[in-house]
């Protein structure tokens, strides 16, 4: 059944009992951003080592659908812990599989859980949903490193 | 307005008029054949409107109101007649339709037109626009455009807890211009009390905008009975093509009016220092026109007009009240809106408790079952009911019962997957 294809177990275990959910401190940046077609929304913190080089938290808040608020929680669970630069090359994997219609299945290795988007790639109109929270953390991620730029 | 004989749309007559329509028959990626439940997005076409266009184009296609040769006459012809056809069909004569690209262009043009300086009642400082909580975004952001350009106040009625534009909300006094509302609401399905509001505004001197949207396609619509000032609607919403829409403006307002959009076929005489403007409509239709769109329009009217608006509006009550029962019915599901088919358009909008609307969404899709989820362009209606989005089922005149039930197994299949 094509449903099964869309909504895979984990992306359902991650909607039911999302990953590190909630607004924590302390964090560099904060972004808010919607999802002008649904009014889905995510505040979304990024928390940057104090030499800058490393994500050592994601935390967030919001309201969506199954894909988007499960597609937040694969987010942290892939990056926090990650250097910037690798946090980076996650971002690029995740949304490249996402993008691809079907045509790029994404690497375990680099996207953990993301590739059980695979099949939510099928489906264009929900490709802004898995990447509400993927966009929001790479806007932050630039927030962040940018203000601890400046300060040096 | 034509009368048409009311005849009740039975089972073979819904059988003929799906006939007409041949993308209902289309099996969708889940292997189920359609059910088309999103014509207040978007409604589809029959062929008797696809043919009109294409024998139009195939015959005598040419520019219209420019030159003598025998193709622009037959374009202007059918231009003209496609005017008259959609005019009659709304209860205008035909002097008053001005046709735009779609029906937010046609407000649009009130926005600007009567903020202008030349309008000899000028939207200016002090002044107040009033319109609703439940409009669509093409019934409220130009307002807001029009007071932020202006200095006049936006103001507007509230909405009640099943939907409905709250008449208590809001007193009108001699400031305020123009109080633009909708026929029927997009999302809750709420149909405005029209004459109410023509009385309020009228008491105070004001203008009305009604966005008939909604309505036109779905009920017996006559602007001259309804007594407002200003109408628009859109052609695709109604059985006809995209790319066209069209503004009903009372015959002396227009001629009032200055141009919004400003060029070819809207002028009378043209210098280097001045130019003088052609009488409405032509006044409010710049540039080469939408041809073979008019010649669509005009035929979806004419099949409308031979179903009969009266058997639309029966049959489509009759689709709500089945949707309204069957979600109604299902646990975890609220209407967002009427609970009754009284005062009640098409859409039937709804949440699900623990399962977000897109998700709704999907799991009909993978039914076959079209439906719209979002804020439908509504965004300030959602956030009253403290919700982001919701499904939406609307309906017209091809949709059956056995539809509805596919709906309403479809909601459940997709309280089951989630819950």
């Amino acid at each position: 059944m094509r449903l099964e294809q869309i909504y895979q177990e984990v992306i359902l275990d991650h909607y039911k009992r999302p990953h590190h959910r909630g607004l924590r401190e302390p964090y560099g940046a904060e972004v808010h951003h919607v999802n002008p077609t649904c009014g889905d929304e995510v505040t979304l913190r990024v928390a940057l080592s104090e030499d800058g080089e490393t994500v050592t938290d994601i935390s967030y808040d919001g309201q969506g659908c199954s894909i988007s608020q499960a597609a937040t929680s694969v987010l942290t669970d892939q990056v926090i812990g990650q250097s910037v630069g690798d946090a980076l090359k996650t971002v690029a994997a995740f949304s490249e599989m996402v993008s691809s219609r079907g045509r790029i299945e994404g690497d375990e290795d680099v996207i953990g859980d993301g590739i059980a988007f695979a099949g939510v790639s099928k489906y264009p109109a929900r490709v802004r949903c898995a990447l509400l929270g993927w966009t929001a953390f790479k806007a932050a991620l630039a927030e962040a490193h940018s203000d601890g730029r400046e300060e040096n | 307005m034509t009368t048409s004989v009311h005849r009740m749309l039975d089972l073979e007559g819904i059988a003929r008029i799906r006939a007409d329509f041949p993308i209902l028959n289309r099996v969708m990626r889940g292997g189920c054949q359609l059910a088309y439940l999103d014509s207040g997005a978007t409604s589809q076409r029959p062929v008797q409107v696809l043919d009109a266009e294409r024998d139009f184009l195939v015959k005598s296609n040419g520019a219209v109101h420019r030159g003598a040769h025998q193709l622009m006459e037959e374009s202007t012809d059918a231009y003209e007649q496609g005017r008259a056809d959609v005019a009659a069909f709304v209860g205008a004569d035909a002097d008053e339709l001005v046709f735009t690209k779609n029906a937010t262009e046609a407000i649009n043009l009130v926005s600007y037109a009567i903020g202008d300086d030349r309008f000899d009642r000028a939207v200016g400082p002090g002044d107040v626009i009033v319109t609703t909580e439940l409009e669509h975004h093409a019934n409220l952001i130009p307002w807001q455009e029009l007071c932020r350009r202006t200095g006049a106040e936006l103001r507007w009625y509230g909405v009640t807890d099943d939907g409905r534009i709250d008449l208590d909300s809001l007193e009108l006094d001699e400031r305020v211009r123009l109080v633009a509302f909708s026929h029927h609401s997009n999302v809750t399905g709420a149909v405005a009390p029209v004459a109410e509001l023509v009385l309020r505004a009228r008491a105070v001197g004001a203008l009305t905008l009604l966005d008939a949207c909604q309505s036109v396609p779905h009920q017996p619509v006559d602007f001259h009975g309804l007594d407002v000032d200003f109408a628009a609607f859109s052609g695709h919403k109604m059985l006809g093509p995209t790319g066209i829409g069209a503004l009903y403006g009372r015959a002396e307002l227009l001629s009032a009016l200055p141009p919004f959009l400003t060029g070819g076929s809207m002028i009378e005489t043209v210098t280097m220092e001045a130019t003088t403007y052609a009488p409405a409509p032509q006044r409010f239709e710049a540039g080469t026109p939408m041809t073979s769109q008019v010649v669509g329009l005009g035929a979806a009217a004419r099949y409308l007009q031979d179903v009969g608006m009266t058997a639309v509006e029966e049959h489509e009550t009759e689709l709500v009240a089945a949707a309204l029962a069957g979600l109604s019915g299902i646990d975890g599901v609220r209407i967002i809106g009427p609970l009754s088919t009284e005062n009640r358009g098409s859409p039937v909008s709804f949440v699900v408790e623990g399962v977000h609307a897109h998700d709704v969404g999907q799991v009909l899709d993978d039914d076959g079952v079209a439906v719209r989820v979002g804020h439908h362009c509504a965004w300030p209606l959602h956030r009253r009911f403290g919700i982001a989005a919701t499904a939406r089922a609307s309906f017209a005149v091809y949709n059956t019962l056995d539809e509805v039930d596919r709906l309403v197994s479809g909601v459940r299949r997709a309280v089951d997957f989630f819950g």
